[in-house]
């Protein structure tokens, strides 16, 4: 345990001020590597990061805990995560500053969140998100550099993208997301026998005629342009990448089991519907990770303007939000609220099915850092400040858990910078403007 | 463990099918190999754009070079619609990301397959001998010289040319098949970004030194794209290689051809389905307790009825654009018969309609595809339709609310004091903030409110009676008619749809307003016939205008990696 000890006395002095001369290629070093081996085979289990995403915020009173610090306490609305209240961190009081741009309802606050920039016009995302970041650090030794999932539908409703034009669309069908998964191309990790698939080497050789091309066509392409091709060929070489893991034997991995197929069902954003969608969705990707086809996730619940609606009501959730009275009696919207109920049963279930998952020792979840959070704290009023969010998972011993952090009105780019750097991102910091900062969060790196 | 680092083709191949036996060439356009000459390649020469295929484009494109019968199957990554623009203009932005690019893989490979299938490979293999000639190497040059000037949309210069048919031949080696490696081959070109892109090339201009202009082969992707919505025909390409259509008088002509063939249908289709956001469609949800009516198959059936009343009163009757405000005349089918409570004897297919007068349905306004689009799930929303009539026909954006608008006097739709939208919406428009927007949408709005939320007539909400009083703009009227006359008089919608075609068809949003403004002059000294509007955009000098932008060489390079 010497260079846990040493890592986690050389964080605690940067993140205090007292050594931020200290070089970042330095502190991605000691996070190397830092793994459970597994008894099998030697090699590091994989640690795996992913965010859940929720439109419509909270009834801030009713959800966010009064002590900050480890044990706190679950208001009505955070009551659900109970069993798992040890493992999730809550975050508070951390705020999107947008510099004198709009704040554009419903988008502008996940877009800070995920890229610590103010939207100027909604045009996609403002720039690189950072799951993407994370997964050029982690993602690019599976099949799928990482897997994007909207339950309500909608393959636009994504909040992950390299920025400009570019937006991972979200699977949207639990049936079309097994096939990709668990279809054709396939390999079992604990299949005995191992044979590389020659129509695979056979596309390869495909994508690599295309990369060839790409010298010629740079030389003659202005700025805007080569943007867009270095992206191009980006997903080619990425698409290359998974073609080589699929002809390489896999390591057999205790926990992946194949699951049965999936069928085809409808897609929309009736509640209970989307309440399906997503646990089918959740059950694939789960398994997706246990058997290491992909090490990065992005699981939109619903969309920032939620267009979830339910039977019998004639308008949606984010409507509702808007239009219905406060009860004087309660002191919240109880129509609107209903769907905040099923959002964080949604979300227990989603942890719970990682955590079930056992990986030696660990959980999957225990293994794995989720990032939860949605694009507003209140939603009748369109607040962006004190956005709820949470983590889940202690990313294989690298994140402390059970914790409510007070952010005390800094940037909510300050979450950005320190998932990334639990994650072994070399980066010292983050977001641009008043979002600028090189503050991690100290409170959450073990 | 086994780890394979550079797999070689002829494992990759080794267990290829076995190839076909008959060999004939039947090209289906005129012989690419004269057109090698041009070479594109100059001093000068420089890319200024590159517009991603939509998922229209790239469908109607394979069938084209390919055949109806060559299936498509395939989720395609979205284009991001920036606010306020059209999808082609954010296709000019669109990159491919991996998940984009892994699905076009498996298109590519599942189009390639069939090509060369055995039932297909007879189409569109050519060799050197002509029809039954030996099938051999020979003829993997002229079969991928052929297709590939078809899918890059220009003839592939001689080292390209040369790359696929190495490709092809290595891959043909390995197989032992020549049929493998031509299906390889294509494969590599469906997912070359020459074919997933169209890229807009410019050469400088001999008429104005120092300045650039689109070449042929662009300008024939352009006139393609806007006006079929697919790659451009042999007859185009061969245009464009004799160099005519940098000849405004050619240009013209070509075009004129264009918008006077019946084809023209799929490019105003696929105009206004960018122009109207049709996209939204896809994820047009009702409750089905409120409106038992809507079902999946009025759902599919709405945005048909309107291109149909688009397209036949643009194209067949060769109609004023401003009567698409007032004409009575549509379409119906059996689902929508319930909805509209019209009957529809014939239990197949569309059947012409005209709708009643006194009905109040009056053009694309008064039909349930709007009305229904701009609604709530389960009631109708006079703001919603007043925003969408400013912003989508008149090209006027819409203030969002602001983020810290208090909708606490919004309305409550269970208060039995307040039945109708107009009472609700006075109530909240008490609060003068929010007066200022609702100002703007709902006197627009409320004039169709004798349409429910699918769009469904009605007198009375909630028991209570309709005012369908209403106005834009300071001209008062009455219901959806009223609306439909004021917008066909008002010179902003011709405005829009000019400015809305001059964007769609050069991919970015216009902001030179006398330029928009001339063009809404000859639109209307036309009579607003659209194929007068099309024809001008696609040969307005300016639009094939270029500034040379400094190429990426010496520009910074922003990425990270």
């Amino acid at each position: 345990m010497a260079i846990d000890l040493t890592r986690r006395s050389a964080l605690r002095g940067l993140l205090h001020g007292a050594a931020v001369t200290v070089g970042v290629p330095l502190l991605d070093a000691f996070l190397d590597g830092n793994g459970e081996a597994m008894a099998a085979t030697g090699s590091p289990v994989p640690v795996r990061f992913g965010t859940w995403f929720w439109g419509l915020g909270v009834n801030p009173t009713r959800w966010f805990p009064d002590k900050p610090g480890p044990g706190y306490d679950l208001k009505p609305e955070l009551e659900p995560i109970r069993p798992f209240a040890h493992k999730i961190n809550i975050l508070g009081n951390f705020n999107v500053m947008l510099d004198g741009a709009p704040n554009l309802p419903h988008t502008s606050g996940g877009a800070a969140i995920r890229t610590g920039r103010a939207l100027t016009a909604e045009r996609g995302l403002p720039g690189e998100s950072f799951d993407v970041t994370i997964g050029d650090r982690i993602g690019t030794r599976t099949r799928f550099r990482s897997l994007e999932m909207s339950a309500a539908g909608d393959a636009r409703n994504s909040l992950s993208g390299r920025g400009g034009g570019n937006l991972n669309p979200s699977e949207t069908s639990a049936s079309a997301l097994y096939q990709r998964l668990f279809g054709i191309g396939f390999k079992d990790p604990n299949s005995a026998d191992f044979v590389p698939d020659p129509v695979v080497m056979a596309r390869r050789s495909v994508l690599s005629a295309v990369g060839e091309q790409r010298r010629a066509l740079e030389r003659a392409v202005g700025a805007a342009d080569r943007e867009k091709l270095d992206q191009y060929f980006t997903s080619v070489r990425q698409l290359e990448n998974q073609l080589e893991v699929e002809l390489t034997r896999p390591e057999p991995l205790q926990a992946c089991r194949v699951l049965p197929p999936v069928k085809e069902r409808p897609v929309n954003a009736e509640i209970e519907n989307v309440v399906v969608n997503h646990a089918l969705m959740t059950d694939l990707l789960v398994m997706a990770l246990a058997c290491d086809q992909t090490r990065v996730f992005n699981m939109m619940f619903n969309n920032g303007a939620s267009s979830l609606t339910r039977i019998g009501s004639t308008i949606t959730h984010h409507q509702l939000t808007h239009e219905e009275a406060l009860d004087n009696r309660l002191g919240y919207q109880p129509e609107a609220s209903y769907f905040l109920s099923r959002i964080f049963e949604a979300w227990v279930y989603f942890v719970s099915a990682l955590d079930r998952i056992q990986e030696g020792p660990r959980t999957l979840l225990d293994n794995t850092l989720v990032f939860a959070h949605s694009e507003t704290e209140f939603a009748k009023f369109h607040t962006i400040d004190n956005i709820p969010m949470m983590t889940a998972g202690s990313a294989g011993g690298r994140v402390r858990t059970g914790l409510y952090v007070d952010g005390m009105g800094t940037p909510v780019s300050r979450v950005g910078l320190t998932l990334q750097q639990a994650m072994g991102v070399s980066v010292d910091s983050w977001g641009t403007q008043s979002m600028a900062t090189s503050k991690s969060i100290g409170e959450i790196l073990a | 463990m086994i780890k394979l680092r550079h797999p070689t083709l002829a494992l990759g191949l080794a267990c290829a099918a076995a190839l076909g036996t008959v060999w004939a060439a039947k090209p289906l356009d005129a012989a690419p190999a004269a057109q090698r000459a041009i070479a594109p390649a100059g001093p000068d020469w420089r890319i200024v754009g590159m517009r991603r295929l939509t998922e229209a484009q790239y469908r109607n494109t394979i069938a084209d070079i390919f055949g109806t019968d060559i299936r498509v199957a395939g989720r395609f990554e979205p284009i991001v619609r920036p606010a306020h623009e059209l999808i082609a203009s954010g296709a000019r932005a669109a990159s491919i990301s991996p998940a984009g690019l892994e699905q076009f893989d498996a298109m590519a490979r599942q189009i390639a397959a069939q090509v060369f299938d055995p039932a297909h490979r007879d189409q569109f293999v050519v060799c050197p001998g002509g029809s039954g000639a030996t099938p051999d190497r020979a003829c993997l040059r002229p079969t991928l010289d052929r297709l590939g000037r078809l899918l890059f949309r220009r003839p592939l210069s001689p080292d390209e040319g040369a790359f696929y048919a190495d490709l092809a031949d290595r891959a043909a080696t390995a197989g032992g098949s020549v049929d493998r490696g031509l299906e390889l081959a294509l494969a590599a070109m469906l997912v070359s970004p020459h074919f997933l892109y169209v890229i807009e090339r410019a050469e400088p201009d001999p008429a104005a030194p120092g300045r650039f202009r689109l070449d042929n082969p662009s300008r024939a992707a352009r006139l393609s794209f806007t006006l079929w919505n697919t790659t451009p025909h042999a007859a185009l390409l061969d245009a464009a290689a004799a160099g005519e259509l940098t000849d405004p008088a050619r240009l013209r002509a070509m075009a004129g051809q264009m918008v006077a063939s019946p084809r023209f249908a799929s490019g105003i289709r696929a105009f206004f389905a960018d122009m109207l956001l049709f996209e939204r469609f896809d994820e047009l949800a009702k409750d089905p307790l409120v409106f038992p009516y809507f079902n999946p198959a009025v759902a599919q059936a709405l945005p048909e009825q309107m291109l149909l009343t688009i397209t036949d009163h643009l194209l067949t009757r060769d109609g004023d654009y401003r009567e698409l405000f007032t004409t009575r005349q549509t379409w119906m089918n059996r689902p929508l018969a319930a909805l509209y409570q019209v009957p529809v004897s014939r239990s197949q297919g569309w059947v012409r309609y005209e709708f009643p007068e006194g009905s109040d349905r009056a053009g694309l306004l008064g039909q349930a595809g709007f009305l229904a689009m701009y609604s709530h799930s389960g009631r109708s929303s006079p703001t919603l339709r007043g925003r969408a009539v400013r912003e989508l026909l008149m090209c006027q954006p819409v203030p969002n609310p602001p983020g810290n608008v208090n909708f606490t006097a919004v309305q409550d739709i269970a208060n039995r004091a307040m039945p109708t939208a107009r009472i609700r919406l006075d109530a909240h428009n008490t609060d003068p903030v929010c007066a200022g927007c609702h100002a703007i949408t709902d006197p627009i709005g409320l004039t169709l409110e004798r349409f429910d939320g699918i769009g469904a007539r009605r007198t009375r909400e909630n028991d209570a009676p309709i005012d369908v009083s209403g106005s834009i703009d300071g001209k008062l009227f009455e219901g959806a008619a009223g609306l439909g006359q004021a917008l066909a008089e008002s010179r902003d919608t011709a405005t829009c749809v000019a400015s809305r075609a001059l964007e769609y068809a050069t991919g970015k949003p216009v902001d030179d307003s006398a330029r928009v403004d001339a063009l809404t002059d000859r639109f209307a000294a036309r009579n607003h016939r659209i194929r007068q509007l099309f024809l001008d955009v696609v040969t307005m000098p300016e639009a094939y205008a270029v500034d040379a932008a400094p190429l990426s060489g010496t520009a910074t390079r922003s990425r990270r990696r």
